[in-house]
Parts: C-alpha cells; structure tokens; sequence
C-alpha cells in the first residue's frame, strides 16, 4: 500500500498517536549514559594495562566504575533507548496512544533518577552483590514500581487492540510480565530470602533473564517491527515468528544456572541448564533464517541503508554469539574458558555488537524523522557504524583469544603472573578496540548535534500517516 | 493460543517463567532446608581468630581505635559484615572468585572443591561466588598471606606484586601510610582472612610444583 491509498483509510494520525518529542529525550538520555558507561570502560581497560590516569581517588575507583560500566550500558543506554523506540513502535502498532502521557513524562524523569542514584550509590561504594544488579538496595523497591508503571502505560493500547497482535507485540505484552517479574526475583530473593548456592542459582537466573526476557523480546520485536518497514515487504515466515517466540519463551528462563557451571549448585540443575542453553541456539537459528531470507532479494540495501546495515550486522553477531554460547556452555569448554575474558568478549558482542547496534539504528532511522531535518553528514554516520561494527568484533576476537590462553595458563598451574603479564597485549588491544567503539559514538553524538541544530529539510521523511514508513 | 494475548500473557510470560523459577530456584532451595543459615557471629572460629590477635598485636593503635580494646566474637563479627560490604561496594568480587572447581587443577592451586555448606551464612547474600578471575581466587586465602602483606598489598599493589594490575586502595588507611589501616582497612583484612579459615585444612598452601621443562619467572 502507498500512503495515497492509507490516505483514505479511517486511520489515527501520527501525530496523534506518537510523542515524538519523549522519544527525542530517550534516545538523548540513553547517549549520555553511553558516555558515562563508556569512560567506566576505558578506565578500567586503562587500569589493567597499567595506564591508569587516574589513581588513588576513591570515588574514581574503576572497581566502582568498573560496575558504572554495566550498570549504565544496561539501565542507563538500553533500558532508555528501548522506551524511547517502544513510545515510536507500540501506538504506531496498535493505533493507540499511550495510556497517559503525563504518566510517560513521570517514567521519563523517575527513570532518570532511578539511573542517577544508582550511579552516585555505586560511586559512592553502596553497591549490592548482584552482578549486573549493583542498584543499591534501597533503590531496587523504586525501581520495581517503575517497572510496573511502565506496564500500566503501556498495556492498555496493547490489550484494546481487537483480534490477534503482530510479532512484535507477542515479544512486548510477554516482556511487559517478565521484567517485573526478573527484577523482583533476582534483586529480593537472592538478599533477603535465599543466602548461598541456591542463592547463587537464583542471581544466575537474574543476569541471564535480564538479557534475556528484558533486552532480547525488546530487541527483537522492534527488529520484527523496523525490518519490514525498511525493506517494504512482510517477514518472510509467520510460523518461523511464533516457532522464535514461543523457543525464546519456553528455553529463555530455563538456563540461568550456566552462569555458574561447577559451583555446588546440584549437578542436575547445571546440566538442565545446559541443555536448554543448546537448545535455544536452534530456534535463534529460526529467527536469523526467517530475517535473511525476508532480505533475500534486496541485499543491496543493506549497502545503502545504514539502519538496516545495523540491524542485520547485529543479526550476524547474534548468530555468533549463540552459535558461541552453545559451545561455551558445555561443560568441557567451561572448564577452560570459565572465569576468562572469554566470557567478557562473549558480552561485549552481545550488549554492543547486537542490542546497542540495534538501538544505534534505530536512532540512525528515527532522529531525523523526529526532528524533521536530514543526517548533517552522511559521512559521520558511516564511520559510526564502521567504528562501531567493527571495533566490537575486534574486541571480541581480541578477548575470545585471551580466554582460551588465560584458561590454559590456569589450568597448567603456571604462576598466576604469567597469566596477568601474558594478557597484557590482548589487554592493549582491547583498549584501542574500545577507544574506536568510543570515537564511533563521538561522531554520532556530533553528527546529532550539527543536525538539529541545522535548519529544517522539507524533504526529510517524517512519517504522518501510522502506517507510513 | 499461540497468538492470542490471554495465551502469550499467561503461558509464554507468567507460565514458563513460574515452571523454570520453580524448578531451577525452588528445588535448590528446598534442597538446602536442611542447611541452616549461620549468623556472622556464628561463622567466627579459632583460625579467623588467630589472624584477628595477629592485627590487633601489629597494629594495636589503629586497632584500639577502631574495633576496640580486643577482638571479641562480637566485634569481629561486626568487622566480617563491614569487610563483606567493602568487598561488595569496591568490587573486588568482579575480579576475584570465591570457589573452587573440581576441574582445570583447580583444587591443586588453590585447596579443597567448594561445598554448598561454607555458602549457607549471612555473608553470602547474596553469594559471592564471581564470574572472572583477573585475580587468583579468595575462598581458600586465610593465612595463606600475612596481615602486613595485605596491608602492604591493598595500600598499593605492585610494592609486593609488581605486574598486579589491581588498584590501589589508599583511602583504607589514615594518612596514606600502609601501618595506620583504618576501619574499612582493618574490617576487608578481617573478611580476607575469613576467607577458607572453616576449613580443617586452613591454611591452604599451593601444593603444586613447576612443571620441570617450563621456565616460570619469579613473582
């Protein structure tokens, strides 16, 4: 359908539907912090290689910012740009606005403060013990409600729509259940309920749910959303959609004990979690068919499309990760790569390479629709995506190599310096790949700064109808 | 149901979640009912306690101002809980683990496999276990290293091990000198020095030789 025939349609404006402008400071809040998370990065890189600038001033610590580091990257970059997009995607696929933009602007700015103590309770040395959950404890509660908050704003235009919702839906109305749930489960249980090993399974399931059943129904849905639209043609396999759904679904929460493979946690649960690990890969490779064969026939736009470049660059690196992730989980290559940076690099090309490269796109596409003006250098948005895309591969390689060194040098009882002295170059590298994921974003955040302080493009595509691209 | 809210709502969002928290949090949970849960007073023993005297004989201003006239199970008590907040809030579990595998020698490095019994107390809430080693791991580490060492050690780094990439952490000390720790100095020593002091075994040395055709360079 062209926007000639959908003219006529009885259908809601966009205008109507989208606060473009909350959408703007989501996207402006989620760079910031992957600023403040990306400096936490380097000084930690920094620290390891012995460079740090920095010594001996407590709250500049890269112990604390070492958690700044993650901390920002998932509550303050994801979760922001995730809602930034979710405000764009869900009343554009419903035809419904948000229950109560007042109540959207009151998320924005808890979330903020949400993200802002967190950080000073973190600097400050108030972490709580939880990997990717150092929110202190006294925020967590806050935290939870603002979670459900979100729920309540965004759930009614989901649950008014009539008949059955599109893909991207499934991912949120299930997400909207699980991150509450993940939340409360991995932040309470494991402090206040259940001390040690069984403990320890829970906040297993926590750091792997929060990928999971929070980044990843978030990151697909608005690909099975974005994709589409881009490319101007339906996803090519609706019972690959719901076999990707209902996979993600039923393996996802079943695996977070591999986190913690050869701990005392019952030898029965590791090797459940094992399996459910190995058995995700095969839908993930479902989901990577059904979207490259939905780009069978239009490859080149990938060429020139930058968005989609950063989409289907992530779906590449997805692949990798859980082609990856079926390997590392068994319990021989554990043995190995445990406790390395193996694991660190399987994170960065996870986090980066995949949900913020897709974020990143989604920004590429949607700020200069938002602010009705063209890219001020087309230039500066390639070597975005270039710095990006291939600084977080190299750091990927980079560490992957290290594990499997560190994971030998271990296990032959070599002197724990050789091991520390021997990653020093793996170390150095992974500095200047992290200094170029760096300089990418530097160059977007100026690229976004010259454009909307430019003057305003009548050719610029801002999307009036709903259903226009 | 595969496409309707009411079916991805209850089973795919609330169902599936409940059947894994089930089965992967409750069961172990339940398995460990008949572990209970100690206090920090109750995890103080005669090893940890040896160590304590040792900091109050090398540091006994410090000390006195700091923890008290001599250590009790109550105060040290007091000193494991604040050792575990530092330990928590500077990050030190992010490039330090707390347990022993049964694979990769592991047990010939560092001491006995990990058991589920040395987790089931206050001090592992939530569990310390880690995920990264920059560091060696710390379960099996009391007295292994004296209380000057890691005085020493935390104060800066590299004046004992001279490629440790490990931060400095001057401001567990009063007037940046490594012989006056202060309270946060005092308690992470303390909690340090917990680590692996319930073992019979305590302290765990290195066992292990050099394989004979390796050329190791000297720490």
């Amino acid at each position: 359908m062209n926007s000639a025939t959908l003219e006529n349609l009885d259908a809601p404006k966009h205008k109507d539907l989208v606060n473009e402008k909350i959408v703007l400071w989501y996207f402006l809040a989620a760079l910031t912090y992957m600023f403040i998370s990306m400096l936490g990065g380097i000084l930690m890189a920094m620290q390891l290689v012995h460079h740090n600038p920095i010594r001996g001033i407590e709250w500049l610590s890269p112990g604390r910012w070492r958690m700044i580091h993650t901390n920002a990257i998932a509550y303050g970059f994801l979760a922001n740009a995730f809602l930034g997009a979710i405000h764009w995607a869900i009343p554009r696929l419903t035809f419904r606005p948000v229950l109560s933009v007042f109540l959207s602007w009151a998320i924005f700015f808890a979330w903020q403060a949400i993200v802002l103590s967190t950080a000073v309770g973190i600097i400050i040395g108030q972490a709580q013990g939880l990997e990717w959950g150092e929110t202190p404890v006294w925020i967590d509660p806050v935290a939870l409600v603002g979670l459900l908050l979100l729920m309540v704003n965004f759930m009614p235009p989901i649950l008014r729509a009539k008949g059955p919702q599109y893909v991207t839906l499934w991912y949120f109305m299930a997400m909207f259940v699980w991150t509450p749930l993940t939340y409360a489960m991995g932040n309470f249980i494991p402090q206040y309920i259940a001390p040690g090993t069984s403990g320890g399974a829970i906040a297993g399931l926590f750091i792997h749910d929060l990928v999971g059943l929070f980044v990843t129904p978030l990151g697909w849905g608005l690909m099975y959303y974005f994709v589409p639209i881009i490319l101007k043609k339906p996803i090519w396999s609706h019972g690959l959609s719901l076999v990707g759904f209902w996979g993600l679904a039923f393996f996802y929460p079943l695996q977070g004990i591999h986190h913690f493979l050869y701990t005392p946690i019952p030898m029965f649960l590791q090797y459940g979690a094992v399996i459910a690990t190995v058995a995700i890969e095969f839908v993930v490779a479902t989901v990577v068919i059904n979207f490259f064969v939905t780009l069978w026939g239009s490859g080149r736009m990938i060429v020139q499309n930058v968005p989609l470049r950063f989409f289907y660059t992530g779906m590449v690196y997805y692949f990798i990760t859980c082609f990856q992730c079926a390997m590392q989980v068994t319990l021989t290559f554990q043995e190995l790569i445990h406790f390395s940076d193996w694991v660190v690099g399987h994170a960065h090309l996870v986090m980066f390479g995949v949900f913020s490269q897709w974020l990143l796109g989604m920004m590429t596409y949607l700020i200069p629709r938002i602010v009705k003006r063209d890219w001020y250098s087309q230039t500066l948005v390639e070597w975005h995506f270039w710095l990006s895309a291939v600084g977080v591969f190299v750091m990927f390689l980079d560490l992957g190599l290290a594990g499997v060194f560190q994971g030998y040098w271990w296990a032959s009882l070599q002197s724990w310096d050789v091991s520390v002295d021997g990653s020093y170059p793996f170390w150095m590298i992974r500095l200047v790949a992290g200094l170029a994921m760096f300089g990418g974003q530097c160059c977007f955040v100026y690229n976004i700064y010259r454009t909307m302080s430019g003057p305003q493009t009548e050719t610029a595509p801002s999307g009036n109808l709903a259903t226009a691209s | 149901m595969f496409e309707s809210k009411a079916g991805i709502l209850l089973v795919g969002g609330l169902g599936f979640f409940v059947f894994a928290f089930v089965s992967n949090a409750v069961v172990p949970i339940l398995m460990y009912q008949h572990m209970p849960e100690q206090t920090a007073e109750q995890v103080v023993n005669a090893n940890l306690m040896y160590q304590v005297e040792d900091l109050q004989r090398r540091y006994p201003e410090p000390f006195k101002k700091y923890v008290g006239e001599k250590p009790t199970t109550e105060n040290v008590a007091a000193m494991l809980r604040h050792g575990r907040d530092i330990y928590v809030g500077e990050g030190c579990w992010h490039c330090h683990s707390q347990y022993i595998r049964p694979v990769s020698n592991e047990s010939k490095r560092w001491g006995p496999v990990a058991r589920s019994v040395e987790y089931q107390n206050e001090l592992q809430r939530p569990v310390m276990f880690g995920t990264r080693r920059v560091g060696p791991d710390l379960s099996r580490e009391s007295g292994r290293r004296s209380n000057d060492w890691h005085a020493v050690h935390f104060h800066h780094p590299k004046t004992v091990s001279p490629n440790s990439p490990m931060p400095a952490y001057p401001w567990f000390f009063d007037n940046d000198n490594p012989s006056e720790p202060n309270r946060r100095g005092l308690a992470l020593m303390t909690y340090i020095q917990w680590l692996g002091s319930w073992l019979e075994v305590s302290p765990t040395y290195e066992n292990y030789q050099p394989l004979p055709d390796v050329e190791v360079k000297a720490p």
